[in-house]
């Protein structure tokens, strides 16, 4: 372990000032809660916000999974999971299910999580309303008085000039009927396993200093129109090259054989698992 | 908890004759702290700067009533309170002390001054309509018409794409604005335009009551006479109970049933406008309408 | 030591790290710290003052890690603060008794306690010299002896005690009432670095995040203000650089212990700047006089420009109008730190193959949509 740091680098001031901003979080689900965010030692940006949740709540017993696009060999992913490792001593894995706590960015993986899992996400911008309202001080407001009118309306100005709303990742969901939130840049094919799921989910932004949380069975709905159904990514006819999965998030790729534009599950562990589990079958 | 509000709770329309739609008393706006010398309603303010503390009175004790189906006018020089008045009537800002009744909203039961923001919120979405002078404090340039006039049926909790592209589109028809145009953003627009747009967006949940301030200002004379002849044809078509701003008495003669002549914060003359028109008593009443004649 | 997972990724950033450490060492030659603070201090100061920690044997040896990378020396300085625990506040250091090696006002020509113009490079023309490519450990010895000769003829000699306290221009302007009064406040200042922002900041907040500001970006948004996005058009009242002392009150020291029983714990080099700009003022009879409104600098080091940047933003942020973006506290605020602004670009080097995938889906689908027929 390095020498000259705290057990996972934070001081233990700061650990229980961020635990607090969680539990505020947990109980007002949905809601960002302003924290003193530190400066660590990757950027702002970076995963800094995931990174001192993940801190604050680690302990020695853990086992920590850490994730970027889904992959565990993500150089991020792989640099935050060092980091972790360095100043904590935790055991780190790839298997979803072996892990205690999940640190992730852009992707929630796709075996369910359970009540002994914590997942962790990393936002850049928690502010769902913040392209249609630039200052805090307003958007602080709307939050207050529980007026999304702005959220509904930038889907509406989309499906006017496109014929559909054309987010991408981090569709704004609602959350137990009361908060709009940013779910953090995971995929619009993610959004519904934050609803209901078994797990807690924390979400972290470092440089924008907010907090949120979505504890366990929470009702969380992506915005929609009644006419206008919320549509998650499609991958029609299309399964995952390594594993022959299909009805899971599918990045292209080329294949570095044949030159072939082809599907990959962007989620490596149930990938490899799924192989493996194809492999014994057959 | 609160749970989201899906559909759009209906507006209550039926008005009793003598029932008034908007009834507002005693309303004042001050900037500065006041002191006993100015506090008096009586008491002479240079224009409307108390001599001793140096506060403004831009609106000083003004009443009025509005009745279902009728425009009244309110004229009055630049800095007179006219536009502070309706500012505060629409919520972008708070009196210092009045009363305002909004039939539409309770019956009349409360002062919607002393309401929750989110009740404010409700009335102006779908009790109000505003018309600003300047279309960059009503619009949002960079939307859609079509969205700008959706605006505020989705605050009105409308979740309908289809239902309100189609208002939309009515809307935009009303107010003479080829529907081609319907996906451009009113920044492309002529200013006349813009004001029309506003007025549809103002309509779009048939409010019991609009409010226009200074809606011609700016615009050409023809362009004036299309948006004059629109605003008389809304209240034919459809009913609606107005209050218009304007510092320019002929675009009140045409438009008003009822007149209130505004000067330094305070109202000096209200009364029918052909009478108005035909025996000003105030001094200053007399000079505005000389001056049109 | 627990398990690790392995991957692919690993041995890249491993390789990575290992090429970039090369690139340090390569050319055979160690700067060695002390080096460093004493041939570019005002590096270090930089480093120092957008890291808000006064450590210059760290911050060298940050300089040196970073290759003489601003940005990243000044980053690895904020992370290791982040793990600093805070066990003393100073006594409020009053900057009357900054020992001041120079001090000047563009106000008035002639100041009690006199112009001092110290060691600038204000009126040096900017020319390279050629033959300090050629300078050797003896020659730099041999210029420090001659310059020592010299100014021991030229430089006014000052007693130490008249550099000690110096009285200040801003004085005499309120003993004229014409500076604009405010009332003393003692609220306790919000730790920045403790504290999350919120809107409208109080003026310690303004303060503390302009001084740690990136620097250029201080600079650049403090031209804007007064060369026409904003109102402020300063006169430099005061300009002081020098030292100031960093105490602490003994452990167990009553309220307002006397200064003689704290510990002294250093000095350190600052340069304050108190700037006069022209404003309206309304007294209580509602009458409208000009009266001059100060703003304030303080930076640590000798960073001159980002000082008076400061004092003109630390006045246009008081006005907080969101007319224009410098008297915008959320406009100037949020983008004004270093280790913020270059995370958060640098981040859009990470993959974003997801969401871009989901992005990529959104266009299709509108596309397949044939585009803009809501009714259709």
């Amino acid at each position: 372990m390095r020498k000259n740091y705290n057990f996972a680098f934070l001081d233990e001031g700061s650990k229980r000032e961020i635990r607090r901003a969680i539990l505020k979080g947990v109980a007002i689900p949905g809601y960002q809660v302003p924290f003193a965010s530190r400066e660590m030692p990757i950027g702002r940006g970076w995963g800094t916000g995931g990174l001192q949740l993940t801190l604050s709540c680690i302990g020695p017993d853990d086992v920590l999974k850490v994730i970027d696009q889904g992959s565990d060999a993500s150089v991020n992913a792989v640099s935050i999971r060092g980091l972790v490792h360095e100043t904590t001593g935790v055991d780190t894995t790839t298997a979803t299910q072996d892990a205690t706590l999940i640190q992730s960015r852009h992707r929630i993986p796709e075996r369910p999580l359970t009540r002994d899992q914590l997942l962790v996400l990393q936002v850049p911008t928690p502010e769902p309303l913040r392209t249609y309202e630039a200052r805090e001080t307003v958007t602080k407001r709307l939050h207050a008085e529980a007026e999304y009118t702005g959220a509904y309306l930038e889907l509406f100005e989309q499906i006017v000039r496109y014929g559909t709303t054309t987010t991408g990742a981090d569709h704004p969901v609602m959350v137990e009927g009361r908060y709009v939130m940013a779910p953090s840049p995971i995929p619009r094919y993610d959004n519904a396993k934050l609803n209901m799921a078994e797990n807690l989910t924390l979400l972290g932004a470092g440089r924008e200093k907010k907090i949120y949380a979505v504890p366990p069975y929470t009702h969380v709905e992506s915005l929609a129109f009644d006419d206008y159904p919320f549509v998650t990514e499609e991958f029609e006819g299309a399964s995952c090259h390594v594993c022959g999965a299909t009805g899971v998030y599918l990045t292209q790729t080329v294949d570095p054989v044949t030159g072939e534009q082809v599907w990959q599950c962007s989620d490596t562990d149930f990938c490899a698992q799924h192989a493996a589990e194809q492999e014994s079958e057959a | 908890m609160v749970t989201p509000q899906t559909t759009p709770v209906p507006v209550e329309h039926v008005f009793c004759d003598d029932a008034p739609v908007l009834k507002v008393c005693g309303l004042s706006k001050r900037f500065g702290a006041g002191c006993p010398y100015c506090a008096d309603p009586r008491a002479e303010l240079e224009r409307n700067i108390c001599p001793v503390c140096g506060t403004v009175h831009a609106v000083r004790n003004v009443s009025l009533e509005v009745h279902p189906g009728e425009i009244l006018g309110i004229v009055g020089e630049s800095g007179s309170g006219k536009s502070t008045l309706m500012q505060c009537l629409y919520f972008d800002q708070d009196p210092t002390e009045g009363d305002m009744r909004v039939a539409a909203f309770d019956g009349g039961a409360a002062n919607c001054f002393d309401v929750s923001r989110q009740q404010q919120r409700y009335i102006r979405d779908r009790i109000f309509g505003m018309v600003y002078q300047n279309p960059y404090l009503g619009l949002r340039m960079n939307f859609s018409s079509l969205s700008n006039i959706a605006e505020k049926q989705i605050a009105a909790g409308v979740r309908d794409v289809h239902h309100m592209v189609r208002r939309g589109e009515e809307l935009l028809e009303r107010v003479k604005i080829p529907l081609r145009r319907k996906q451009d953003p009113p920044r492309a627009f002529s200013g006349g335009m813009q004001q029309r747009v506003q007025i549809a967006k103002a309509l779009s949940n048939e409010p019991p009551m609009l409010f226009l301030d200074e809606v011609t200002t700016g615009l050409d004379l023809s362009v004036q006479a299309r948006v004059l002849d629109l605003i008389l044809q809304l209240r034919r078509d459809l009913g609606v109970s107005m209050v218009v701003v304007s510092h320019d008495l002929g675009v009140i003669r045409l438009l008003a049933d009822r007149t209130i002549v505004m000067l330094d914060g305070q109202v000096i003359e209200h009364g029918l406008t052909d009478q108005i028109m035909q025996d000003p008593q105030h001094a200053y009443t007399q000079e505005l309408v000389y001056s049109l004649l | 030591m627990g398990y690790v997972a392995v991957t692919g990724g690993e041995q890249a950033i491993a390789t990575s790290l290992d090429l970039i450490e090369r690139k340090r060492v390569a050319g055979g030659l160690a700067l060695d710290v002390d080096t460093i603070l004493s041939c570019l201090p005002e590096l270090v100061q930089q480093v120092e003052s957008e890291g808000s920690l006064w450590a210059p044997e760290v911050a060298a040896t940050a300089v040196k890690q970073a290759c003489g990378s601003v940005e990243e020396a000044v980053f690895l300085m904020r992370a290791y603060r982040s793990t600093l625990e805070r066990l003393y506040t100073s006594r409020v250091i009053d900057t009357d008794e900054m020992r001041v090696d120079r001090r000047i006002s563009a106000a008035f020509k002639d100041i009690e306690g006199g112009q001092i113009l110290g060691a600038t490079r204000d009126y040096s023309h900017r020319l390279i010299e050629f033959e300090l490519a050629d300078e050797t450990q003896a020659s730099v010895r041999d210029r420090a002896r001659e310059l020592a000769e010299r100014l021991a003829d030229t430089a006014v000699p000052a007693t130490p005690d008249a550099l000690a306290r110096v009285p200040r221009v801003l004085t005499y302007l309120r003993s004229i009432d014409m500076v604009r009064d405010w009332p003393v406040d003692d609220t306790e200042p919000v730790d920045i670095t403790k504290t999350p922002l919120s809107f409208p900041a109080p003026r310690s907040v303004i303060l503390q995040a302009l001084s740690r500001g990136l620097t250029q970006a201080v600079i650049a948004i403090g031209y804007a203000a007064i060369r026409g996005f904003g109102l402020s058009h300063p006169t430099v009242g005061e300009l002081r650089r020098g030292s100031v002392a960093v105490e602490i009150d003994a452990p167990g020291a009553v309220a307002d212990a006397p200064a003689e029983d704290a510990y002294y714990l250093g000095s350190i080099p600052v340069t304050e700047v108190e700037s006069l700009i022209v404003a309206d003022e309304v007294d209580e009879q509602g009458e409208h006089r000009s009266a001059l409104d100060v703003g304030y600098g303080l930076v640590v080091g000798t960073d001159e420009s980002k000082a008076i940047a400061m004092s003109v933003l630390d006045h246009s942020l008081r006005a907080d109008d969101v007319r224009f973006p410098t008297q915008d506290q959320e406009f100037v605020l949020y983008h004004i730190d270093g280790v913020e602004a270059t995370g958060f670009i640098s981040h859009l080097k990470l993959p974003h193959y997801v969401t871009f995938q989901s992005k990529l889906d959104s266009a299709l689908r509108s596309v397949a949509e044939k585009g803009g027929e809501a009714d259709a």
